[in-house]
């Protein structure tokens, strides 16, 4: 991992620049949109503001993140205790399967059962974003050597004491980058949650797919694109921060394998 | 200290330990020694209590382990092991600190403990206290995992093959510290190893495991003078049991004061072992004998050796 630049030349911040510019400043392209599709008689997209639209896309991905997190975590640290070895592979293939449904076939079903609104959304992105945190916690539980577990329980540490003070830490690069693919699909994945009526970055695509207005899908297409790429690179700044300020030599090569696996695994 | 009474342990069909009844005494270094599989590992884990046993009763400080608390025993108990086992994501100070920590020692009283046990294990203590493991050499890390276990003072040391990673230098002085902090310190010590060089070199007793059972349990010189069986002097090595018997003593008992002789010198403070070995590289059949500052003590005849055997065993 190469060192992070710094001012002008950070792809964080020009990114996030260009990211805050389309979010408050999409009006003053519509000169713009009218030039590239001088058929459409209304090229921006007005039924809810950008920043309106942007804030609710984040709430639900920020809410079926959490969502997500506790339940994988939860999941991964239980399948790995002596006691919950016995359900891991269940765990582990409920969660696959969970991942194989497309998410629009997860909203079809969920509608009838609660009706149009933000809650079937959260209940398939919560579930959608599970599979790479519940894989990396337990790819990260099991990287920490068993010599210090062992020396962790042969010092006197209690099984709670080990959990907390020595495996999730351990653990802790190979869970965010579990974190960061299941943020990452969800940011990309919510946009179809308007289906069902949720206002997302979605809206103006799916507003623009039914009615024929290319520039809608532009801007809902791009504001969704540019989010998923600064958030990507906000967890990539996290990551290498975490690796830096500590020490992961002898943890490094299972990570690096952990990693490659969870992104393997992820559509 | 430690007692086991015809204490056995199955792991599925595999008598890992059968029927052992076994006396560690309070001071004593003991050193359970055997090939792989012989029980010796889950012998010492199931002193902690990290592997338990099925049958018989094992008694700490005359009582039962079971009637403890798991952490509270083995915060009683200093516990090393081979690959060190430090945690990766701690500093040196913090590493040192568990026990202490879990002991809810107030901090200064933690700083000043690392200060004294890094110092006690040769670690320049504001060195070495802020760095993580990663930034340590094997025989440092070893270090480390040695002033962890003896951290918070505890009653008896348990160490699992705690050099067996280590090159054979660093292995040497790391045998030598840890012999030397035994008699300062007279701590109860039990060590699990496959060298028998290792257990010659450090124990009061060894017990010799083989498939669960004790094959023998003696001084270092009795082992190798009068092994119970054929597996205990194929265990030790047939054929060098004379050098050995050589190595467990020093020059400083067979020295002829006042005597001089051509040659290299030997220090006092080497054993017979290295003594043999200067009288067949130099070709001579007497040497000087130096005390540690390099003053001339006496000298040492190559016949002076053969006694050494006999008068070990008395």
């Amino acid at each position: 991992m190469s060192r992070t630049r710094a001012g002008w030349a950070d792809p964080l911040l020009w990114s996030g620049g260009v990211l805050l510019l389309l979010i408050f400043g999409m009006p003053l392209l519509t000169p713009l949109f009218r030039e590239l599709f001088p058929e459409l008689d209304r090229p921006l997209y007005l039924q809810e503001t950008f920043p309106a639209l942007v804030a609710a896309h984040l709430g639900i991905v920020a809410a079926s993140s959490a969502v997500a997190i506790v339940l994988g975590l939860g999941a991964g640290v239980l399948v790995t205790r002596a006691a919950g070895k016995d359900f891991r592979g269940l765990v582990e293939t409920v969660v696959a399967m969970g991942q194989t449904f497309p998410p629009v076939a997860v909203l079809a079903v969920a509608v009838p059962l609660i009706g149009f609104g933000v809650w079937p959304a959260l209940i398939a992105l919560a579930l959608y974003g599970l599979l790479p945190i519940v894989q990396s916690t337990i790819a990260g539980i099991e990287s920490v050597p068993e010599s210090v577990r062992e020396a962790a329980r042969g010092l006197g540490m209690n099984p709670l004491r080990v959990l907390w003070q020595v495996e999730l830490p351990l653990a802790l690069p190979v869970l965010i980058a579990g974190i960061r693919t299941s943020v990452i699909i969800n940011i990309g994945t919510a946009a179809i949650a308007s289906t069902v009526g949720a206002k997302t970055l979605g809206s103006p695509i799916i507003v623009g797919l039914s009615g024929f207005n290319t520039a809608y899908i532009l801007q809902g297409a791009l504001l969704v694109a540019l989010l998923a790429i600064v958030t990507d690179l906000a967890f990539d700044r996290l990551q290498t921060r975490l690796q830096r300020g500590r020490a992961t030599v002898p943890a490094a090569a299972p990570i690096a394998r952990a990693t490659t696996q969870t992104a393997r695994s992820t559509p | 200290m430690i007692e086991f009474q015809q204490v056995s342990k199955t792991f599925g069909h595999w008598k890992a330990v059968d029927n052992l009844s076994l006396h560690l005494q309070d001071g004593e270094f003991t050193v359970l020694i055997g090939p792989s599989g012989s029980g010796k590992s889950t012998t010492l884990k199931m002193i902690n209590r990290l592997v338990e046993h099925d049958s018989g009763r094992i008694l700490f400080a005359g009582k039962e382990i079971r009637s403890f608390q798991p952490e509270d025993l083995r915060r009683r108990m200093g516990y090393a092991i081979q690959s060190n086992g430090l945690f990766p994501h701690w500093t040196v100070e913090e590493n040192i600190g568990t026990v202490p920590a879990l002991l809810k020692w107030p901090k200064s009283r933690i700083a000043d403990r690392v200060t004294e046990l890094l110092t006690l294990l040769d670690l320049e203590p504001n060195r070495y206290r802020g760095r993580y493991p990663h930034e340590l050499s094997g025989g440092q890390q070893q270090r480390v995992g040695v002033a962890r276990a003896l951290a918070a003072d505890p009653e008896i040391l348990l160490m699992d093959e705690p050099f067996g990673a280590l090159d054979p230098v660093t292995r040497a002085a790391l045998q030598k510290e840890l012999a030397r902090i035994h008699q300062r310190s007279g701590k109860s010590i039990v060590l699990v190893t496959h060298d028998i060089d290792e257990a010659l070199l450090l124990a009061d007793r060894i017990v010799l495991l083989d498939k669960g059972r004790i094959a023998q349990v003696g001084t270092p010189q009795r082992i190798l003078a009068q092994p119970a069986s054929d597996f205990v002097a194929d265990f030790v090595g047939r054929s060098e049991v004379g050098i050995k018997l050589l190595g467990l003593q020093t020059v400083a008992g067979r020295v002829r004061r006042g005597e001089t002789a051509a040659g290299r010198p030997v220090p006092l403070q080497a054993s017979l072992r290295e003594a043999l070995s200067a009288f067949v590289a130099q070709g001579r059949g007497s040497l000087p004998v130096v005390d540690e500052h390099g003053h001339a003590v006496g000298s040492i005849h190559y016949a002076d050796l053969l006694a050494a055997p006999a008068e070990a065993l008395a």
